[in-house]
This record gives C-alpha cells, sequence and structure tokens, in this order.
C-alpha cells in the first residue's frame, strides 16, 4: 500500500542502477536525514551524548567491518585496534600541525588506519577463514601493546592517554572540552552520511562486485579475471579506513580522550556482533546492529529495575551488565540460526510487505 | 649498531653467563607450553570430529574451573565437586549439540565460527553472574595436588621447579596419551574420524552425528576441566585466563588444525619462544611482549606455511 511503484518506469540504465530506484525510498531518505539533523536542535544533551553519537559512530565502524566480512568474506578481528591507529593518528596529526582543521584530519587520520590494515591483511592472500581471524588477532594484540609502550604516540604524557586538543569549525568549537553535543553531533553525523554514501557506491559499483563474487567462491572469482591481491587488500584499505575514521571520532567527538585499553578485542567483537545482527553484506543492517546492540544495554538499565525492582528483586548495575553479554551470545546464535542475513533481512520483508498489504504476495 | 648489538649479542652473552637463568626461563616456557597444548587439544578434538572451530574453548576452561571451585565453596567435598563439574560440562555438551551445533548442520564452517563467539559471551555473562567476575583460588590441596617447590643446584646457581608444574606436565602426558589411543583403537575414536573426514559420508554408514558431537564437546569439556584445575593452580581462577586461552590459536596455526602431535609441538614452541622473547628481548622494546609475540610468530609462518607444522596440504577446488 504504503510502497507502489506502478508508475515508475525505468527508463535509462541509470535509473536501473540507482541505489534507490523507488520514489518513496528517496523521499524517506530525505526525510530521514532531515529528521537526524532536527535532532540537533530538538534531542536532550543526553539523547545527543550518551545515544545518538555513539551509535553513529559505532554505526560507521560496522560499516566498515561489514566490507570486510559482509562483502569480502575475511573475518577479522583487529576492528578495535585499526579504530585505535586512527585515533592515534588523528591526535599526532592534530597536535603536529595545529593549524590545519581537525575535520580534515578525521578524514586524513583514515588513511594511516587503511597502512596499517593493508600490512596486516597481507595474510589474506594466503589464507582464508579462521586463519585468517587468528592472523588479525595478531593485529589486535599487537597494536594494542604498541598504544601503550610507544610513548611517542601519546607525545609523552605521562598518563599515557591522549585528550582531545581544543578546535573549531566555522569558528564553533566542535573538539574539546567546551564543545557542545549539538555540535559534535552535527559533525558526526555529516561525516557518517558522506562516508556512507561513498560505501554504497563502492559496494554497489566495480569493487563492491569484485568483493562479492571473492566472497562467494575466490577461486572462481580469480578464474574469472579478478585480482584477488587487488581486490582483497582493498577490502582491508577501505574497511580499515571507515575503521580508522569510526576510531578518530570515536575519541575526539565522543569520549574527549582515551587510553590504550579502549581499543580492546571486546571493542573488536562488539563492532562484529552489530554487523552479524545487523545483517552480513549490507549497509543498513550495520546501523540496525550498531543500534541494537548500542542500545541494548541502555534499554537494560531502564527496563530491568523497573521491572523487578517492585518484585523486591535488586538489579545491580554489573547484573545488568552480565546479562547483556548472555543476551548478546544468545542473540548471536538465535541469528545465525534463524535469519543469517540479520536485521537488514527483516527490514526487507516488511517493506515487501508493506508493498503488497493488504494481499498476503 | 647499538640495537644490532642489543639483540644479536648481548641476549646470548647473558645466556652463557647465567645459565641457571636461562634453564629457569627455558623451564618456565616448557610448563607454560605444556598448558597451550593443553588447551590446543581441546580444540583440536572438536576441530576434527566437528570442523568447527571451538572459540568458545578458553572460557570452556575458566567455566570449568569455576564450577569445580563454586560446588567446592557451597561445601561439596572436592572429590564430588570434581564428579559435579564433569556433569555440568556434559550438560553443556548436550546444550551446545542441541541448541547450536544441530540447527547449525551444514552450513559454512565460518558461519559455525561465529556461533561458537556466541557460545563464548554466554557462559562469560553465566559464569559471572552465577559465581562472581573475581578471581578465585583453586583447591589444590583438596584435590591431592602437589604443593610447593624444589631448588636443583645447577651452574652456581639455582633452578626452582613448582610442583604443580612437573603434575602439570605428567598429567598433560597422560592425557594426551589416552586420547591418542581412543581415537586410533577404539570404536567410538574411529567414528569420530570417519565424521572428520565427511558428514555425509559418515552418516550414510549409521554413524550418528548427533551422539558423536556430544562425546566429542564432552571430551573437549574435561580437557577444559584439566586445563581450568593446571591453570588455576598456578595463578587463580578468573576470566583473565580466556584472553590467555586465545594463546592457543597461535599454537593451533603452528601445530595445524586437526594434529595432536602438532598442538603439543605447537606449544611448546610458542611456550619456549614467549618466555626466551620475553626475559631476554623484551627489555629492548620496554617489555610486555608476551601478548603478542606468539600471534605474531603465527603470521609470520602462515605466510610460508598455511597449513601448519603436521597439518594436511590444503587443496582447494572449485
Amino acid at each position: 500500500m504504503i510502497y507502489r511503484e506502478a508508475g515508475q518506469f525505468k527508463s535509462n540504465y541509470a535509473a536501473d542502477m540507482a541505489v534507490f530506484p523507488l520514489k518513496q525510498d528517496r523521499i524517506g531518505i530525505v526525510v530521514i536525514i532531515l529528521l537526524a539533523y532536527s535532532m540537533a536542535f530538538f534531542g536532550s544533551t543526553f539523547m545527543l551524548q550518551a545515544v545518538l553519537i555513539p551509535f553513529l559512530i559505532f554505526a560507521l565502524a560496522a560499516i566498515g567491518l561489514n566490507m570486510l566480512v559482509g562483502y569480502t568474506g575475511l573475518l577479522s578481528l583487529g576492528t578495535g585496534a585499526f579504530m585505535g591507529v586512527g585515533a592515534y593518528a588523528c591526535y599526532k596529526l592534530m597536535t603536529i600541525f595545529p593549524e590545519v582543521n581537525v575535520v580534515v584530519w578525521i578524514f586524513v587520520s583514515g588513511f594511516f588506519a587503511a597502512g596499517i590494515g593493508v600490512l596486516f591483511g597481507l595474510p589474506s592472500l594466503r589464507i582464508k577463514g579462521f586463519y585468517l581471524a587468528v592472523a588479525t588477532l595478531a593485529a589486535q594484540f599487537f597494536l594494542q601493546w604498541t598504544f601503550n609502550r610507544v610513548p611517542w604516540l601519546v607525545n609523552y604524557n605521562i598518563s599515557g592517554a591522549i585528550e582531545a586538543p581544543r578546535r573549531t569549525l566555522f569558528d564553533v568549537q566542535i573538539v574539546g572540552a567546551a564543545a557542545t553535543p549539538q555540535a559534535r553531533y552535527i559533525v558526526v553525523l555529516t561525516i557518517v552520511i558522506i562516508l556512507t554514501w561513498i560505501a554504497s557506491n563502492i559496494v554497489h559499483g566495480r569493487i563492491g562486485r569484485q568483493w562479492m563474487a571473492i566472497r562467494d567462491m575466490d577461486i572462481a572469482a580469480e578464474l574469472m579475471g579478478i585480482r584477488p591481491f587487488k581486490a582483497k587488500l582493498m577490502a582491508f584499505a577501505v574497511s580499515s579506513y571507515y575503521c580508522g575514521v569510526a576510531g578518530a571520532m570515536m575519541v575526539f567527538l565522543w569520549y574527549g580522550g582515551a587510553e590504550y585499553n579502549v581499543f580492546n578485542i571486546d571493542q573488536s567483537f562488539e563492532i562484529l556482533f552489530m554487523v552479524i545482527i545487523g545483517g552480513l553484506g549490507s549497509l543498513i543492517g550495520s546501523f540496525f546492529g550498531a543500534a541494537l546492540i548500542f542500545m541494548l544495554p541502555i534499554a537494560m538499565g531502564a527496563l530491568l529495575p523497573a521491572i523487578f525492582e517492585p518484585l523486591g528483586i535488586r538489579i545491580g548495575a554489573e547484573t545488568i551488565e552480565h546479562l547483556r553479554f548472555m543476551i548478546l551470545g544468545a542473540m548471536i546464535i538465535f541469528f545465525l540460526i534463524v535469519e543469517p542475513h540479520g536485521l537488514a533481512r527483516l527490514w526487507q520483508i516488511v517493506k515487501q510487505k508493506l508493498r503488497v498489504w493488504p494481499f498476503p504476495y | 649498531m647499538n640495537l644490532l648489538h642489543q639483540i644479536f649479542i648481548e641476549p646470548f652473552a647473558f645466556m652463557g653467563e647465567a645459565p641457571d637463568l636461562l634453564l629457569q626461563v627455558l623451564w618456565e616456557g616448557f610448563v607454560s607450553g605444556i598448558l597451550y597444548a593443553l588447551i590446543a587439544l581441546g580444540f583440536v578434538l572438536i576441530f576434527k570430529a566437528s570442523g568447527v572451530f571451538n572459540f568458545a574453548q578458553g572460557i570452556m576452561v575458566v567455566f570449568a574451573a569455576l564450577t569445580l571451585v563454586g560446588f567446592h565453596a557451597m561445601g561439596v567435598p572436592a572429590i564430588l565437586a570434581l564428579a559435579l563439574a564433569i556433569g555440568v560440562m556434559f550438560l553443556l555438551a548436550v546444550t551446545v549439540e542441541r541448541v547450536v551445533l544441530r540447527p547449525l548442520v551444514n552450513q559454512p564452517d565460518i558461519i559455525l565460527f561465529m556461533a561458537t563467539f556466541g557460545i563464548t559471551y554466554f557462559l562469560i555473562g553465566f559464569g559471572e553472574l552465577i559465581f562472581g567476575g573475581e578471581p578465585k583460588q583453586m583447591i589444590t590441596s583438596e584435590l591431592m595436588l602437589p604443593q610447593g617447590r624444589t631448588s636443583f643446584d645447577v651452574a652456581g646457581g639455582f633452578v626452582a621447579v613448582q610442583h604443580i608444574d612437573v603434575a602439570a606436565a605428567v598429567i598433560a602426558v597422560i592425557m594426551i596419551a589416552t586420547l591418542g589411543i581412543f581415537f586410533s583403537k577404539t570404536r567410538i575414536g574411529r567414528a569420530l574420524r570417519a565424521v572428520a573426514d565427511s558428514h555425509k559420508a559418515a552418516l550414510s554408514v549409521g554413524i550418528s552425528l548427533n551422539q558423536i558431537w556430544v562425546i566429542v564437546w564432552f571430551a573437549a569439556g574435561i580437557v577444559a576441566l584439566v586445563t581450568g584445575i593446571m591453570w588455576g593452580a598456578r595463578s587463580d581462577v578468573s576470566f583473565a585466563l580466556q584472553i590467555i586461552a586465545l594463546k592457543a590459536l597461535p599454537v593451533l596455526i603452528l601445530g595445524g588444525f586437526t594434529s595432536i602431535p602438532g598442538a603439543i609441538v605447537g606449544g611448546l614452541i610458542i611456550g619456549f619462544g614467549e618466555k626466551l622473547a620475553e626475559f631476554y628481548w623484551g627489555p629492548i622494546v620496554g617489555g610486555g611482549i608476551e601478548s603478542w609475540f606468539a600471534y605474531v610468530i603465527a603470521l609470520i609462518f602462515l605466510v610460508f606455511r598455511p597449513q601448519g607444522l603436521f597439518g594436511e596440504k590444503i587443496i582447494e577446488r572449485i
């Protein structure tokens, strides 16, 4: 009913290849983007700082990992470390060249993460599956150790932590202690929209098709003339770029400072779970997965005490944390069994139902 | 030049100067190598029989040890607690088979691998919810495991050997031998190998996949319990063990995923390599290289010999 595509004809190739072929989709995306920007003015500080900013940042990291795991079929457990590379690179660049705008450095820091990602992606040319997962664990532990042990990375700060210096964009402070959540939210949102748009073009284009061919069967893809060397390293580079930008944003536009153990293996797993639950090989799924996994503890923290406290059972913060781990684990297994394509697939089903409603099909 | 000197000359000179220290480091490496091999053994068991790369083996070690200590803390005698812990591992095996493996039959390996992440997280949450997150003391004396240590005089110094380490080595050797015999001589062992070769072929000759999976996860659970007792006796029982247990992954890469001797040799290489590197070369870069050294060895190894030392050559067809 809502989705009625009757009368919308595709008369050229460009229209046929469009990311949003339906008019309703195009209107919908504009409305969503406008709503997202208006949240900066209507959303409370808590909403922006504790929910929306981290959600967008994690969604970007999940998009990055999804390009590697979902589109190219290369499992990586080093996401947290690649995010860290972005954050530390951004910090060094910001402090060495303070006159250049910080937003530029956030984008540039991704390239450092991409370089490191390619380096640790080199074994992917010979190995795959869980062998590769172990190889990326090397990246995780080695890089985390580097963040901790190389004082140059934190400008010889005695605390061993990076702290966001004050930086402005158009004379509005966006990085540093005095930056308002509103300003930071708009910057984060803009960066995420731009990068999502680029990601969408990459995965729908030639490179994305190469990745998917590699994922489905790499030997067959090679015989068809796709160079695994180029395609796989490209996947590592692009994926790490996104993770690096997400890491830089996480430290400078959300936390305001970070230590090396922010980028630990749990962070890597969290992002991987967002990808699995959201849907392997789906950009919108990355947003869904990030929303579900990031909001889960917030929702549980609000709901569980409200339900159990009247019954006389006290729910402590640590109990919620333990329950969160259990639910997360159970959800992973559930989604892998019942809906391997994740929330993105559920979204498609809903769209299909809306299209044919009130008829069953 | 100075750096080269530090890397290539000083450590060896130091080794020659203090052979007792070298022996001590080698012994430490040997013991941790044995323990890595034990964890790796759990991985190999499950991988051989079901083709599942069980990421949850590490948390199973922690969970088994916690169950044992937890039962004992409730006032159950040590031997009974041990039996109950074995019972819990059996229940876990049945549950995993029912809830996770059975619905995922015939899925790609990587999906099953990711499902074991789910098991890992579930067990972390479940274990912490029931037993609490704080580290616990392993009931070493109640299980009649030896304690204390003996010092040997070697070349002007001494080497201290913990009795529990000797016990760990002996138990590991017994266990590996038992498993080896079990795999090659018994009826169930042969069925396990058949399943590993091909699920479909095994099914067609009348081997029950479900039964085999329960058996093999149970066996891995017992290996995890033994490993948990040994690790727990050396330090204490806490969830931090889980990160250490991840070191079994590079061990597997070195040894090959399907080879029990490979797990042992790989474990020893990683154990020796890591302790030597930490003690002699670690100070040059500021120490703490134990956390990643094993992975980097594995990474370098992967580039040259992806199938591991003892693994079968990987042949891929379309």
